[in-house]
């Protein structure tokens, strides 16, 4: 009878789903309390920053997106709230570049560590887009002149007539819906990634000491 | 610790670290990030504020630069503006950029149709028909043939753009001349304009209710002036590398540092396909840095850079200290 319901569980979704999750990111993968010694400089620091710049951005954009496109025009609190979201955006393109440049002088895809990579690359792509469609839904003359700018390049490629800078619903709703969620599930993605392939080695080094431990290719 | 396993590609393949671990607390070190930037954020917003430029309008064009406004206007009445000439996805103008012989824009076709015109100078001036010999003038052009129509415009745009042509008593004034009504409807949009009528008729055209600022915006940046000497000003303009700037003394975009420098050299400085050309050129740069791992030379950089030795200094030091004993 156990048996049986064993076998039951065994061909769950549900099991094989939470199975193949804890083999991925086991608990002391996905919150760790220790790393390897060379975790040890100050770049490592840029990927939190980054996250949570993104977590002071949307929780800024959150609260413009309460009281409508044109609040922070006509108040005082509005304009703080938007000034918290400008400099927040400042802040998560000034960590992630420096996050990008770091990981890129690490070879941080180095171990089957790829797709991290990529994810890193797409994230920084889509937030680029995101901010774009921010400039261009102040709904001030920085929006028109952006727009009406931008409009050129984008239409060269053939994408303007989906992709319509100059229609301010559109943006507005790419810049506080689309492209958040596709940032914020890339992010996710990310992170995810590197908690489960773990920070990448330095180079070996001639300089190195030889070890006798057994070598191999990490998974 | 270990060695480089025989046939392991550097730039590629690790051996597992099998060295000294230390303590780490992730959740201790996000909430410090948080906390920092947190308070980051607040201080420069308190410091600096954000800055807000008003948008500008129809009627603050006008009233500012009533000629620069009824030049515009002739031209997307006789369809020599750059929007008129502008192909997709408005209409089947000339100007369309294309690279290698092919123009994506052409092959997508047109999707967001314009009649400057129309959508421009006729459209509006026929909600106005109350002015003051509007409503003979718009039947004149009507009734005449486009030979007529053609040469009243042309007459009227020569004498608008003369440095004779001016603004006295809330009438445009060019030199006389054969404009049969094109010189009534220009000066009864340019009144409406004005007025802040045009603003009006252009964001209803789609209705009440319109989130769509695409055809006035088209033709704020059809000025053969005003728009771009505000942008000039506030060193917005391309050969300020103004997209990556911000109005006031604020930072911008500086991340579109890349995409902007390609307008500043040539031959995209100076290209009628520019900005096809840096478009390419940047989806190629993106798709290299999203391919890196993956490209021979360029996965190399890193190691051949030595910077990694910076990165991983502390590691690279205790290997040194290290190595004497070993070798013992």
């Amino acid at each position: 009878m156990s048996q049986q319901r064993n076998d039951d569980l065994s061909t769950q979704w549900s099991a094989r789903v939470r199975a193949r999750a804890v083999q991925a990111l086991p608990p002391d993968k996905l919150l760790p309390d220790r790393q390897p010694a060379y975790v040890a400089s100050w770049i490592y620091l840029f990927g939190a920053l980054t996250m949570t710049a993104l977590m002071v951005v949307i929780a800024t954009g959150a609260v413009l997106s309460i009281f409508g496109p044109t609040w922070w025009h006509t108040s005082s609190v509005g304009h703080f709230v938007n000034s918290l979201h400008l400099w927040s955006v400042e802040l998560f393109f000034a960590f992630m570049v420096v996050h990008l440049w770091g990981k890129f002088f690490m070879a941080a895809w180095r171990g089957n560590r790829q797709l991290t990579w990529i994810t890193g690359v797409v994230s920084f792509v889509a937030s680029i887009l995101a901010a774009f469609t921010g400039y261009v839904s102040q709904t001030n003359f920085d929006s028109q002149w952006i727009a009406t700018q931008a409009k050129d390049g984008i239409n060269s490629t053939g994408g303007g007539a989906l992709f319509n800078v100059l229609n301010f619903g559109q943006m507005l709703m790419w810049h506080i819906m689309l492209l958040p969620l596709a940032v914020t599930a890339i992010v996710i993605l990310h992170v995810l990634l590197v908690r489960h392939k773990g920070v990448v080695p330095p180079f070996e080094d001639t300089t190195e000491p030889l070890a006798t431990s057994a070598i191999g290719s990490e998974a | 610790m270990t060695r480089r396993a025989p046939g392991l590609h550097p730039d590629i393949e690790v051996s597992p670290w099998r060295g000294a671990m230390r303590p780490y607390d992730l959740v201790k070190e996000v909430t410090i990030c948080f906390v920092v930037v947190v308070a980051l954020t607040v201080g420069l917003a308190v410091v600096f504020s954000s800055p807000d430029e008003r948008a500008i309008t129809m009627a603050q064009w006008s009233n500012a630069q009533p000629v620069d406004f009824a030049q515009t206007a002739i031209s997307e009445l006789d369809g020599t503006s750059t929007s008129a000439n502008y192909g997709p996805p408005y209409n089947h103008g000339p100007n369309s950029q294309q690279l290698f012989g092919v123009s994506p824009e052409r092959l997508i076709g047109v999707h967001l149709p314009l009649n400057t015109a129309q959508d421009f100078v006729l459209g509006p001036l026929s909600t106005q028909r109350d002015l003051p010999g509007l409503a003979a003038a718009l039947e004149a052009f009507a009734a005449a043939s486009p030979a007529e129509r053609a040469s009243w415009e042309q007459n009227y745009e020569g004498a608008i753009t003369a440095s004779a042509a001016g603004f006295t008593a809330g009438h445009l004034v060019v030199a006389r001349g054969d404009y049969g009504p094109v010189g009534t409807m220009i000066d009864a949009l340019t009144t409406m304009a004005r007025s802040g009528a045009l603003d009006t008729s252009m964001l209803t055209e789609e209705g009440f209710y319109s989130t769509n600022f695409t055809k006035p915006l088209l033709l704020l940046a059809d000025s053969p002036s005003y728009l771009s000497s505000i942008a000039q000003a506030q060193h917005l303009a391309g050969g300020q590398w103004g997209m990556m700037n911000e109005t006031g003394k604020y930072p911008g975009q500086a991340w579109l540092w890349l995409y902007t420098l390609w307008y500043q050299v040539p031959p995209m400085k100076t290209s009628s396909n520019a900005d096809l050309e840096v478009w390419a050129i940047m989806m190629l740069l993106t798709a290299g840095l999203l391919l890196v791992p993956y490209i021979p030379g360029l996965r190399s950089i890193p190691r051949w850079s030595r910077i990694y030795r910076l990165i991983w200094r502390q590691h690279y030091r205790s290997m040194a200290v290290a190595q004497p004993k070993v070798n013992e």
